[in-house]
């Protein structure tokens, strides 16, 4: 299969990015600055990201789209406000995660945001259990730029006024050169910033825009280091079909009415590990030293039992040190456990932590 | 200071009467990136040309630093473990990772010199 470009293929090429394949595109992983100075240029500035792999699926319909959509996700639908956003999953019959997403409430529809490897089996197992009543897009035509650090709003503002007004987690349309986009003020790095929906032909074009203003290209790499600091989870690391949004301390995502309730994909699971808790869970890990221990790193806790594996790992630059994220059986899941990380063949202690690493600059009306 | 030579793995040596002073190329760290963790040989181990002696870790992998020679560890450069960023800074100069009490001279006659490195360096990394 061939392997598929963005749009802003060109300008990351011009601007001297490595490139890397990921979920078959070719993105970049980072540019002649590095990862740890793109990490705190994003930190302390203001970092554009070229995240068009990833899927925009917009989907319409009527109020029964509503309720067949609560059927899949757990979600308070009925309530969500337009332009507003929430994190969801979209899972099995055991509460297996197959995507983690965005959906944002638009007029007459939804627009939901997918991994890139997750796309293309996210639209058919959506589409089929939607039983092909709703007309569905899975827009290849929209590029996705996130714009991310406390400059962002002041940079984009500049470009298209009114986004200053967006709270977190919410949306809206704008216009750019008399082009349709649609912005959110969300992100995932930990820091204040926005996503913008806007079509193929001028996303160079307002990419090269944002970075007259100041802001500047950032890659995968940096991306990562962001997203780990701030305590995310990225699919097929932190979560798959094996884990539920219980087991991946994501209970926050779910809606306590509509567990209650029941009646959607996985809720017999959800509700069980709710009331009676889950052998394993997500934590923060912090190693003492400076080793980093990455993915499938086996965790081991005090009486050199085997209790788990890290799922995510690298040098925080933010942080100025190493962290982590995995899964260890949940007796051993509490802050300040003190763990070991067999790194070639070496246990090094670390400690459970609580997450984020690095503290969060959401801007106001942060919505759980 | 004797000429310095190169290996096929990206290390560089230098040699003063029988103790060699070895660290990974500029090249190197440019395929790297930023170097965030280095772990290095013990002082007093035995070490054998071409085995791991000491690791190096970017943001995104870990890689292990092999020696040229066989030799004993006789210095390590704490530094560069301490604050491993100095290996972009100067990874062919102050940010040099350990030094060998050097076994056999003749191990050096298999490494390359700078034309023959740089030439070498150019073709793999194309």
């Amino acid at each position: 299969m061939e392997i598929k470009k963005t749009s802003l293929y060109q300008l990351h090429q011009d601007s001297k990015a490595k490139f890397v394949e990921f979920a078959g595109y070719q993105m970049p992983i980072q540019y002649p600055e590095g990862i740890v100075e793109e990490h705190k240029f994003t930190r302390n500035h203001s970092g554009i990201f070229d995240v068009s792999h990833m899927g925009q699926l917009f989907i319409y319909g009527d109020d029964n789209l509503i309720e067949d959509l609560e059927k899949i996700f757990p979600l308070d639908l009925k309530n969500l406000k337009l332009n507003h956003s929430k994190y969801s999953f979209l899972m099995n019959d055991e509460a297996g995660i197959y995507d983690d997403l965005i959906i944002t409430k638009i007029e007459k529809g939804f627009l939901i945001i997918l991994n890139a490897a997750c796309k293309e089996n996210d639209f058919k197992i959506l589409r089929r259990l939607l039983n092909n009543k709703y007309e569905m897009l899975l827009d290849n035509e929209r590029s996705l730029i996130a714009i991310q650090g406390p400059k962002s709003v002041k940079i984009l503002s500049d470009i298209i006024n009114g986004v200053e007004d967006l709270s977190f987690m919410s949306g809206n349309w704008f216009f750019f050169q008399e082009q349709k986009i649609y912005i959110t003020r969300s992100g995932y790095t930990g820091e204040d910033g926005f996503e913008i929906s806007l079509p193929n032909n001028c996303a160079e074009n307002f990419t090269k825009k944002l970075i007259e203003k100041g802001a500047k290209l950032i890659g995968l790499g940096a991306r990562d280091t962001l997203r780990l600091e701030a305590g995310l989870c990225l699919y097929g690391h932190e979560l798959d079909k094996d884990k539920t949004p219980v087991e991946a301390n994501l209970k926050w995502a779910i809606s306590k009415d509509r567990v209650s309730k029941g009646n959607f994909i996985g809720s017999n699971i959800i509700n069980k590990q709710l009331n009676d808790g889950v052998s394993k869970i997500r934590v923060g890990i912090k190693p003492e030293g400076r080793i980093i221990a990455r993915e499938k790193t086996k965790i081991f806790n005090q009486s050199d039992l085997h209790i788990g594996e890290i799922t995510s790992g690298t040098f925080g630059p933010s942080v100025n040190g190493p962290v982590a994220m995995g899964y260890v059986e949940n007796e051993f899941s509490k802050k300040d456990t003190k763990i070991f990380l067999e790194v070639r063949g070496k246990k090094h202690p670390a400690n459970i932590c609580g997450l984020p690493f690095y503290k969060k600059s959401y801007v106001k009306g942060a919505n759980k | 200071m004797s000429d310095v030579k190169f290996s096929k793995e990206h290390e560089w040596i230098t040699l003063e009467g029988d103790i060699a002073t070895i660290g990974i190329t500029k090249h190197a760290t440019e395929m790297l990136g930023d170097i965030v963790f280095a772990e290095l040989p013990e002082k007093g181990a035995s070490v054998e040309k071409d085995g791991t002696a000491g690791v190096v870790e970017s943001t995104k992998a870990a890689s292990d630093v092999y020696t040229p020679i066989s030799g004993e560890v006789v210095d390590t450069n704490q530094s560069i473990v301490d604050d491993p960023s100095k290996i972009n800074e100067d990874p062919e100069g102050s940010a040099w990772f350990f030094k060998l009490k050097m076994k056999d001279k003749a191990e050096l006659d298999s490494l390359m010199n700078k034309e023959e490195y740089d030439k070498f360096a150019k073709e793999s990394a194309s």
